[in-house]
């Protein structure tokens, strides 16, 4: 009785001595400083990309004011090297990634999310095509390597390039396939049922029309991405000094595809890669406008993203 | 237009044939990637040059040196792996404690008009090219750090691991912000808000609640950052060197097993060369290394507590 008593004398002598005030403004001042830390790794985050396009520029603007630059050939000599066919080789090679990243990709979304069901089929898809969004994208390459180069012979040509990417985009585009048809209520589906539509006639005329928006943001966002991909694109065999253009596809159309290529990534890896320090100018200058592109593609996926929010509100 | 019942009914199964057959063509190439990796990785441990099966494979786990385009073939995958790693430690060492902070700092702190600002250049960050990231790590950071280690006495080479790690760990730190970020936001608003009545912080609710209850979200988060920085190529292939070699030391020159696969990958490759199969020998490990940690990855998401 007597110790309890001494004890309770003892917490509440403590407690008269614990400042509460000064408690409370320690624990506070401890939650703004944490706040103001995670300010400033955020900020510093951002920097780091600020410091790159900072760098990219001031190294390279000589290159990217310069006209010539973007109709030259490479060339032993870094004044006048240029990228015009690395250029044209990326504007190739992505038209035809985007052609197999919208022809495989979108029907897969829709079958997933519209047909699969909780179906056993539908799950094994499912779960290769989250295994294959986590693949490194070299080995994307090897399988381009052993399979399209030597075992369909397409060569190192355009055609195995765009391929290449179109497959690296898949998993993306049938995410964002999948997630734009999911927002579309029952009630569209059920409505179109009961006027007696079939399946497809609901499918092209409100399920697409719908969701169209929130898939072109998603094919956007893969482009920005396969855009700048590199390592894929060594294994398949770009080259790095192509002195002439594939044939434009409107005279030759399969000879655009057979033509071996090289595309800004690479070439701007060619000149990293060299000891010459005027080489690496030519090198940043091409990082820039590759920046740029990246900049731009994912604005327009993010404007799309905004305008596809405020028109379809269900 | 009208159609007969009949014709509609067949372009009905007709369209679902084509959906169903797109589906599978996507299937098909996770298992195309296993076979040709399989394939040509068979091809290497049976390859006269390597000592054939299974010389080759016991070669392959102990030897201390990879040499396989030298006269002299050396085919011990350590030093690659450990390049691999060392590369890929290091950037985690960057990426865990900023994207923890980040990523509380998001979720828990900033006002709805901060984060919308920030996560659109955060996403951008993710679609910036490797090939540039690799330019920066070796023509702004190492020049930097070579000046700091230089007054402090230490020597470093202008191909090391620490400068692509230390990029490598900023490159995917908004990846794994954003996982880390959601795995937050799984984790109910109440909580937060039991917390908060019983007079706890914002500080110790975040610290102390949400991200204990987020645990194997955050942890999953790690893990898909990590097999990132495992598979990642062109920052390692720019900046980290063309040496295989066994070390831990951070100031040298190492190479990664994507950095071997671009460096043979850059020369001609006849189809049935010793060279050609051991990028797929050396592809298959980092295959096989990534499958792991994502699937653990996957595991452990799958476990997160629903509430």
């Amino acid at each position: 009785m007597e110790q309890k008593l001494s004890l309770r004398k003892e917490a509440d002598a403590k407690l008269k001595e614990f400042d509460i005030e000064a408690y409370t403004i320690g624990v506070k001042r401890r939650d703004k400083v944490f706040e103001i830390v995670g300010l400033l790794a955020t900020f510093l985050v951002l920097l780091f990309l600020f410091a790159i396009s900072v760098d990219l520029l001031i190294d390279g603007w000589v290159r990217i004011k310069d006209a010539k630059f973007y109709t030259s050939y490479p060339s032993r000599f870094p004044e006048e090297a240029g990228i015009l066919s690395s250029w044209v080789g990326t504007l190739y090679v992505m038209l035809g990634a985007i052609f197999w990243a919208v022809v495989l990709g979108i029907p897969a979304g829709i079958y997933l999310e519209e047909y699969g069901g909780k179906g056993r089929l539908a799950r094994i898809i499912e779960a290769n095509i989250s295994n294959l969004a986590a693949v490194p994208s070299i080995v994307y390459g090897l399988l381009a390597l052993g399979v399209f180069v030597y075992r369909f012979k397409f060569g190192e040509s355009v055609l195995t390039a765009g391929l290449t990417l179109g497959l690296l985009m898949l998993p993306v585009v049938v995410v964002a396939t999948r997630e734009s048809i999911r927002r579309i209520p029952r009630s569209i589906r059920e409505a179109a049922y009961a006027l007696g539509a079939t399946r497809w006639e609901t499918l092209f005329h409100h399920i697409l029309p719908y969701s169209l928006g929130g898939i072109f943001t998603g094919l956007i966002i893969a482009a920005s991405r396969a855009i700048g991909e590199t390592a894929p694109l060594i294994t398949v065999g770009a080259l790095t000094f192509i002195a002439f253009l594939p044939p434009p596809p409107w005279e030759d159309f399969l000879g655009m595809l057979m033509s071996p290529f090289t595309v800004l990534p690479i070439q701007m890896y060619n000149w990293v890669s060299r000891p010459q320090e005027a080489f690496h100018t030519n090198a940043a200058a091409a990082g820039f406008i590759l920046l740029v592109i990246a900049l731009l593609m994912n604005s327009v996926a993010f404007y799309l993203r905004y305008k596809v929010r405020r028109k379809y509100q269900w | 237009m009208t159609l007969s019942i009949g014709a509609k009914k067949a372009i009905d199964l007709g369209i679902f044939l084509f959906l169903l057959l797109m589906g599978a063509v996507s299937v098909a190439v996770t298992f195309a990637i296993v076979w040709v990796l399989l394939v040509d990785t068979l091809r290497f441990f049976t390859h006269p040059d390597g000592g054939g099966f299974p010389t080759s494979l016991i070669r392959f786990f102990t030897e201390t040196q990879w040499t396989p385009t030298f006269y002299n073939k050396q085919i011990g995958i350590w030093p690659l792996i450990n390049g691999t790693f060392l590369i890929a430690i290091i950037s985690m060492l960057v990426a865990v404690p900023l994207g923890i902070l980040v990523a509380v700092y998001l979720s828990e702190y900033a006002s709805w008009k901060v984060r919308e600002t920030v996560k659109p250049w955060l996403d951008f960050l993710e679609a910036v090219p490797t090939v540039v990231y690799g330019y920066f790590a070796l023509l702004f950071v190492t020049p930097l750090f070579q000046k700091v280690f230089e007054s402090l006495g230490i020597y470093m080479e202008g191909m090391n691991a620490l400068s692509p790690g230390i990029v490598i760990g900023v490159m995917i730190l908004p990846y794994t912000a954003s996982m880390i970020e959601d795995a937050f936001k799984g984790v109910p608003q109440y909580l937060r808000e039991a917390s908060y009545s019983l007079g706890a912080s914002k500080l110790r609710t975040a610290l102390l609640v949400v991200l204990p209850a987020a645990k194997s979200g955050v942890l999953s988060a790690y893990l898909l950052g990590f097999s990132r920085a495992i598979g990642e190529t062109m920052v390692v292939a720019v900046a980290a060197g063309m040496y295989p070699q066994l070390t831990a030391n951070p100031l040298q020159p190492i190479q990664t097993i994507t950095g071997y696969i671009v460096q043979v990958a850059l020369g001609d490759l006849p189809f049935n060369s010793f060279e050609y199969l051991s990028i797929f020998a050396a592809g298959f490990m980092l295959f096989v290394i990534t499958l792991v940690l994502n699937s653990i990855a996957v595991y452990l998401k799958s476990r997160a507590v629903g509430y």
